[in-house]
């Protein structure tokens, strides 16, 4: 027995490493936001707010902010969109080359960035549409759209099937049905696909770097300083993205698994 | 993998009303997803392939068809070093990755509560999702000479450790990009064994480790290799760990293609990368999801 005890215990030791390593750089971007040192190490230097008065008094961070607001709140948008309806379709249909149909869906995020990228930049210069803002959500909605879709998809599986057919036979028209039985029970995993893939386009740096022009996004710019000279407003900028997409991530579950306890229950 | 997302996915419902005639409705739900990833995926990823066969004269692309630069990139001996480099570098992540993740997976799956292992996953859902490229730069100031390991080393008299800038330093970060995926797919296919199964096999006087390999991880291998291939997939394309981590000695696959790219009118040349980038990663996963759907013998 006093084997199984410290096996048990190595394990939670273990499990407890693996999360420190996982969560080690976020707290240590946190922290380095705040420490006065260019080059941070321990022991830590002072605590200061330059980092943060720097990036707030800098107009590229400003338009940086402006571009990613605008081009995850519109992928999230159009994304959800094209997902849920692709969800819809694989729960409610079968068709011919329905399996080409769900790779075409779900494949996307499987295609290493720099070779989305590249293909997406050559494309779209090609018909005159790189270098703009929707240049970014062109390419943002095909990375996203999965995302959205296995969200919806996860939902719509916990719904009786039985529920849409009765629906017409009360004498609901299939539109009807949709928006009064289908819309409000997936209207959960709808906000939680939107604010995932707001998140995902949120962060995402390597497209928009090839396509984006002068757009720059904010992870754009955290790139770009990377490249230059390294200075600790990375660990400012970096604690705004943290925090943006790890509240949007944190809902997005939230909103899933609120409602999943809610239907087990029923 | 078509098979494999297919057979994840709950089957349809059967409510009477599958291959019915095709109408607006269902039309509506059908084409927004084949519109756009046709014109914003297919295509793109189709011209990239057409790409690589175009020509570059007087520094402006021509459309053509000549393999002309396959053949100068199949001759360049650093294109080589770099597909080694990266093949090799991507198959030493995905074994220590898998390696490190299992007692992790193990212990969430098997000594945990339901709860706690729920819990478990909703946090490592999180950094996954969350800018790995602020990730990797907390990573370098943490390695690095003068950093906070290094620092930390110091008070005992150890050190300093050259860590930024080597091959360590990259697998740091295709852990920092892999890990919290490869443990929710290994907890997931651990969590689904039959625990009777395992208790058959205890009463029968098998012991614990000899457990694991002949009983957990035979019924968990589709996960484990899904696992194991999500990570090389991820390890492969990544350019940030090896650039910014590993100083990129030599290049990697993709830090070529960037350097390719960004140098001018040489997209030809990148596309040739790029092509051969995806058919590696093509027979790998067919390789490997051949060997996880596998009868046993």
């Amino acid at each position: 027995m006093n084997a199984d005890r410290s096996i048990a215990i190595f394990l939670r030791i273990y499990v407890g490493v693996v999360f420190c390593f996982i969560f080690a750089p976020i707290v240590a971007s946190f922290v380095f936001s705040f420490n006065s040192d260019r080059f941070p190490t321990i022991p830590l230097g002072s605590f200061t707010l330059h980092w943060y008065e720097t990036i707030w008094s800098d107009p590229d961070v400003w338009d940086a902010v402006r571009v990613s607001l605008i081009t995850s709140a519109t992928v999230s948008v159009i994304s959800t969109f094209i997902g849920f309806c692709a969800a819809y379709t694989d729960f409610r249909y079968r068709f011919f080359g329905k399996n080409a149909y769900l790779a075409l869906a779900l494949l996307p995020p499987t295609i290493p960035l720099v070779i989305m990228g590249l293909a997406m930049l050559a494309w779209l210069s090609r018909i005159g549409m790189s270098g703009h803002i929707y240049s970014i959500i062109i390419a943002h909605v095909v990375m996203c759209t999965p995302f959205a879709m296995a969200v919806v998809r996860i939902r719509l599986a916990q719904m009786d099937p039985s529920l849409e057919a009765a629906a017409w036979n009360l004498g609901a028209s299939e539109w009807r049905a949709m928006s009064s039985v289908i819309v409000p029970f997936a209207l959960p995993a709808i906000v939680s696909a939107m604010c995932l893939t707001a998140a995902v386009s949120f962060d995402e740096f390597a497209v928009a770097w090839f396509v984006s022009g002068l757009n720059k996004s904010i992870p754009v710019v955290i790139l770009e300083i990377l490249q230059g000279q390294v200075t600790p407003q990375i660990n400012a900028i970096g604690t705004f993205v943290f925090l943006t997409s790890m509240t949007l991530v944190v809902i997005a579950q939230v909103l899933l698994m609120t409602r999943t306890r809610k239907a087990e229950a029923a | 993998m078509t098979n494999d997302t297919a057979s994840v996915l709950p089957k349809p419902a059967a409510t009477g009303v599958e291959r019915e005639p095709l109408g607006l409705y269902a039309l509506t739900w059908r084409v927004p997803l084949l519109i756009w990833q046709f014109l914003f995926f297919v295509v793109p990823l189709s011209f990239l392939v057409y790409l690589s066969f175009w020509l570059v004269k007087n520094y402006r692309m021509v459309p053509g068809f000549d393999v002309v630069n396959w053949v100068k990139m199949y001759s360049k001996g650093y294109f080589w070093d770099a597909y080694y480099m990266t093949f090799g570098m991507a198959a030493l992540a995905t074994v220590v990755i898998t390696v490190l993740a299992f007692p992790c997976s193990y212990a969430l799956s098997f000594k945990m509560s339901e709860t706690a292992r729920r819990w478990a996953v909703f946090f490592l859902i999180i950094p996954f999702f969350t800018s790995y490229l602020v990730r990797i730069y907390a990573w370098q100031v943490i390695i690095a000479e003068n950093g906070v390991i290094n620092g930390l080393l110091s008070y005992i008299g150890l050190g300093p450790f050259i860590m930024l800038n080597t091959k360590f330093g990259t697998l740091i970060g295709y852990m920092a990009l892999c890990m919290p995926l490869v443990v929710i797919l290994q907890t997931f296919s651990m969590a689904n064994v039959d625990r009777n199964l395992i208790e058959a096999a205890h009463n029968l006087g098998c012991g614990r480790l000899r457990t694991v390999f002949t009983v957990i991880v035979p019924l968990a291998k589709v996960g484990l290799i899904i696992g194991a291939v999500f990570c090389f997939i991820l390890s492969f394309g990544d350019f940030v760990s090896p650039y910014y981590l590993g100083g990129s000695k030599p290049p990697t696959l993709s830090i070529l293609i960037i350097d390719t790219t960004k140098s001018g009118q040489q997209w030809p040349k990148s596309a040739v990368v790029a092509v051969t980038m995806i058919v590696t990663l093509l027979v790998v996963a067919f390789a490997a999801v051949a060997t996880a759907y596998r009868k046993p013998k």
